[in-house]
């Protein structure tokens, strides 16, 4: 294997592990700030437990999320250095404002969110929740700025040997990113809110802390519903911007080999790579996919035979991973409509299979947002910034045994440390909320420790 | 503006975000190598002494990670890649110190806490001996020519590297333990800075001296004498914490540490200037500040940037510290 598949392979494999904590984390920063909101406002310590919590399972989230951010950080330099010379005059900046805005703000008010609770007035806490979730916010515009701008380079100019910044303003209001940003944001809450909705089915099923469970089980439903919606409406219009930006990736994601106008979409398709057709196709409505790309049934869409093979992404890869997700979404969408259904009729508790499936449907929305990822990144390929250069030639000269050392590395380290994780947000999720006793709420009972576990 | 200008001003502030880096972070990762040695109860309250800072330190090293991609991409990109494998075990040695930290507290099994503060203590010594072998070996120059670095990760252990290494992990410890003493008042805390402080000034006299030989770190000083101030204060601030530690003095002496750590940084960022990542091959062959800096209008965009959130983030950190840093020996238990 050479070089340019094992940084690859670890790009994606350490980018993928970090993308596993990144959407809880934005949302239920989020989910926390707003029940604390609920609990400074009312006085009633029923939502003080809810933010307790569901913000422990967010802290335990949150570690590994830091944790896996912080070698992305570096791996530009180590592994992609000819792509970091040649853009780093532009691409740097997002990262380095990311750290600056989002980073410190998210690191400092955490800690006074995990560790304050006796130690500050619960208005100067409430702001501490409110400044994390705005952290996770900022953090995210900049990482996909920086993303945006390898799917849509603007504001640039080839000079000295490189794509050089003449324009920071083109790049920060790239059209392009903002697409992206608010799909990725409203996956995050689709994601937080499957996850909230599984462990309260968990707990519902159980006939436990059933009040608790029932009024966070609609604080789930609400954000997995506005992320549903939002989820499927951002996402055509991401397709949208696709099909006009990047023509080789729209092509792929929808399988299509033939240019021409009347596209339709094909409820059933099997793309074949080799023979460049689609050996299945059935039931298709006419016209379909030219007019969701161009808003117009007659539009010509670009086929994939009329792209050099060398500048195809991979078809199959990417055309799967985009059907998959947008089936997710409308099984997503199905799922929290029924529940809201149920809960409307108040017939949550004797849904017995329902809860099941919610339960079960928790790792969904995970494959979900790695799905995505996939469309977008191996969808852009063989590029690393669309049109100006090539992930072959953005690969570091490292020699090859170094990357499988480290990537191996990654691969047993992270999956340990991983599953771990998820093992203790399991067993957190299981043991249920605890009372929140009179004492504490008085604020005069100080906690020993800077300690997770005893901030109950 | 000058040329020179806009590069120079970025050197100086990825020095200091370097600087914080180990001046603030450095003391974590002293915590982090004493943990493994000590008994359940104190190893328990030192750990979770850790708990609301370990995080807004390493985003110093992000910070500094981001700032060289966004001023020096060619240094970040030729840095980064030929120090490869050292790079890669300091990342995943501070992913096992962090993870230690959290990890720990999850449950009271002995055996349990017993691997988490094992990890810990080996993920930040390796941390700290690496670093300090990666920025000696940038002091005295590497193997670099025009198609890339020519060493491997054996020829970093030199001499000079080593010593460096050594420098560092004795710094480190030496202020791990005085927070030690600061955060529980206990005299093991003191008794063992004590003893690191002598093979520490031993350490330090031995840089200081075979810096004069291995690298061109004082011929800076040598052209503007003024600023022999620095390394100066940094000697000062080394015995004023010993000074400090005598009359039990466990924060003052622990703010001296870190202004140690802070100024012996800074001195030898002066030293560099206007290097970066000098080559020991031929002195053409250096990335400097200015031939491998971002273009104009990027560095005047990241300053106008920096110069607006830098001090926030500096006033909501100081704050934060003043928050939890104060050992709390007025209650029950010493928090
Ligand atoms: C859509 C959101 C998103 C995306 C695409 C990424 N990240 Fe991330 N990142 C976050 C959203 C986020 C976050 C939600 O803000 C995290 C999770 C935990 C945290 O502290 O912040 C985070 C943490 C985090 C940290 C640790 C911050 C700390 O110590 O507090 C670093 C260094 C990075 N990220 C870097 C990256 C890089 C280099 C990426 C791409 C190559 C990347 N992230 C993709
Ligand atoms: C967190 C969500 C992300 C996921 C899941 C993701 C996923 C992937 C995957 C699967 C690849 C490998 C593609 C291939 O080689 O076939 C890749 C490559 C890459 N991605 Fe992303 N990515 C994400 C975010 C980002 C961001 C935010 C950036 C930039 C800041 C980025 C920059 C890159 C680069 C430089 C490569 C390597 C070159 C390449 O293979 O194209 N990615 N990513
Ligand atoms: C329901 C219909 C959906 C449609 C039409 C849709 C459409 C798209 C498109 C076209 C892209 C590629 C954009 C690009 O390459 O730049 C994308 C990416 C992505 N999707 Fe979806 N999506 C849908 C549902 C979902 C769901 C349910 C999730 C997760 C819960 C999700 C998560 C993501 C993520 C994380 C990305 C990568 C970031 C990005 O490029 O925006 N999507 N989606």
């Amino acid at each position: 294997m050479d070089a340019v598949l094992l940084s690859r392979l670890q790009f994606a494999v350490t980018v993928g592990f970090h993308f596993l904590f990144v959407p809880l984390t934005i949302g239920f920063a989020l989910l926390v700030a707003v029940m604390e909101t609920l609990y400074v406002r009312s006085g009633d310590t029923r939502y003080k437990s809810m933010a307790k919590f569901w913000g422990k399972l967010f802290t335990i989230n949150f570690v590994l999320g830091v944790v896996t951010g912080l070698t992305m950080e570096f791996q530009f330099g180590t592994n992609w250095s000819e792509y970091s010379k040649f853009m780093g005059d532009i691409f740097g900046s997002p990262l380095a404002i990311e750290a600056l805005m989002a980073f410190f703000l998210e690191s400092t008010f955490i800690s006074i969110w995990i560790f304050g609770w006796e130690r500050v007035s619960k208005k100067v806490h409430l702001f501490a929740a409110w400044m994390v979730a705005l952290g996770t916010h900022l953090s995210a515009i900049w990482i996909i700025v920086a993303n945006g701008w390898m799917q849509n380079p603007v504001g640039y100019v080839l000079r000295n040997g490189r794509a050089e910044l003449v324009d920071f303003v083109a790049v920060v209001t790239n059209s392009y990113a903002w697409h992206m940003y608010f799909h990725v944001i409203l996956s995050a809450y689709v994601l937080s809110g499957f996850v909230v909705l599984g462990i309260c089915a968990y707990h519902l099923l159980r006939g436990r802390h059933v009040e608790f469970f029932q009024k966070s089980f609609r604080f789930g439903l609400v954000i997995a519903l506005i992320g549903v919606l939002g989820v499927a409406l951002t996402g055509h219009f991401n397709g949208q911007k696709v099909a006009r930006v990047q023509p080789s990736k729209f092509a792929a994601m929808e399988a299509i080999w033939e240019t021409g106008r009347e596209i339709p979409a094909y409820l059933v398709v099997v793309p074949n790579e080799e023979s460049e057709s689609n050996p299945v196709e059935a039931v298709g409505i006419p016209g379909l996919t030219s007019f969701l790309a161009f808003n117009n049934s007659s539009a010509e869409v670009k086929g994939l035979k009329d792209i050099p093979l060398a500048k195809r992404p991979p078809v199959a890869l990417t055309f799967w991973s985009f059907r998959i997700m947008v089936l997710l979404g409308i099984y997503f969408l199905a799922v929290a409509a029924f529940g809201w259904y149920l809960q409307a009729k108040n017939r949550l508790l004797d849904s017995t299979r329902f809860l099941k499936l919610l339960l079960y449907s928790i790792p969904l929305p995970y494959i979900a947002t790695n799905l995505g990822w996939t469309v977008t990144e191996v969808g852009r390929q063989p590029w690393t910034v669309y049109g100006l250069m090539t992930t072959a030639k953005s690969v570091s000269p490292a020699p090859a045994s170094n990357v499988l050392f480290s990537l191996a590395a990654v691969i047993v380290l992270y999956s340990a440390l991983v599953g771990l994780d998820f093992y203790l947000i399991a067993k957190n999720a299981k043991k249920g909320p605890e009372p929140i006793s009179e004492a504490e709420d008085d604020s005069t009972v100080v906690r020993p420790e800077f300690v997770l576990s005893s901030n109950s | 503006m000058s040329e020179a200008l806009l590069p120079s001003i970025w050197f100086f502030l990825w020095g200091l975000v370097w600087a914080i880096y180990f001046a603030l972070d450095g003391f974590n990762l002293g915590v982090g190598m004493l943990a493994g040695f000590l008994p359940q109860t104190e190893q328990k309250k030192l750990i979770s002494s850790l708990g609301p800072f370990w995080d807004g330190n390493e985003v110093w090293l992000i910070t500094a990670g981001g700032v060289t991609f966004a001023a020096f991409p060619k240094l970040y990109a030729v840095m980064f890649s030929s120090l490869y494998l050292p790079l890669i075990i300091i990342l995943l040695s501070l992913v096992f110190r962090a993870v230690a930290i959290e990890f720990y507290h999850q449950s009271e099994d002995r055996n349990w806490q017993k691997v988490w503060a094992t990890t810990l203590s080996v993920g930040s010594f390796l941390v700290a001996l690496l670093f300090g072998v990666a920025f000696g070996n940038i002091f005295q120059g590497l193997l670099l020519d025009n198609t890339g670095y020519h060493g491997s990760i054996f020829s970093l252990l030199n001499p000079y590297g080593i010593l460096t290494g050594i420098l560092f992990v004795l710094i480190f410890a030496y202020n791990g333990n005085l927070w030690f003493a600061y955060k529980t008042g206990n005299d093991k805390g003191f008794t063992i800075a004590k003893r690191i402080y002598p093979p520490l000034l031993l350490a330090a006299v031995l840089f200081l001296i075979s810096t004069a030989f291995a690298t061109n770190l004082w011929s800076n000083f040598l052209g503007l004498p003024l600023l022999f101030v620095v390394p100066l204060l940094a000697v000062v601030s080394l015995l004023a914490t010993r000074m400090l530690l005598g009359g039990g003095q466990a924060a003052g002496s622990l703010l001296a540490g870190s202004l140690t750590v802070l100024l012996t940084v800074i001195t030898c960022v002066i030293g560099l200037f206007p290097n970066m990542f000098p080559s020991k091959i031929n002195p053409v062959y250096s990335l400097t500040a200015f031939n491998a800096s971002s273009s104009p209008y990027t560095l005047k965009i990241m300053l106008v940037v920096t110069i607006i959130f830098l001090p926030m983030v500096l006033v909501y950190q100081i704050w934060h510290y003043k928050l939890f840093a104060p050992a709390r020996v007025d209650e029950e238990s010493p928090y």
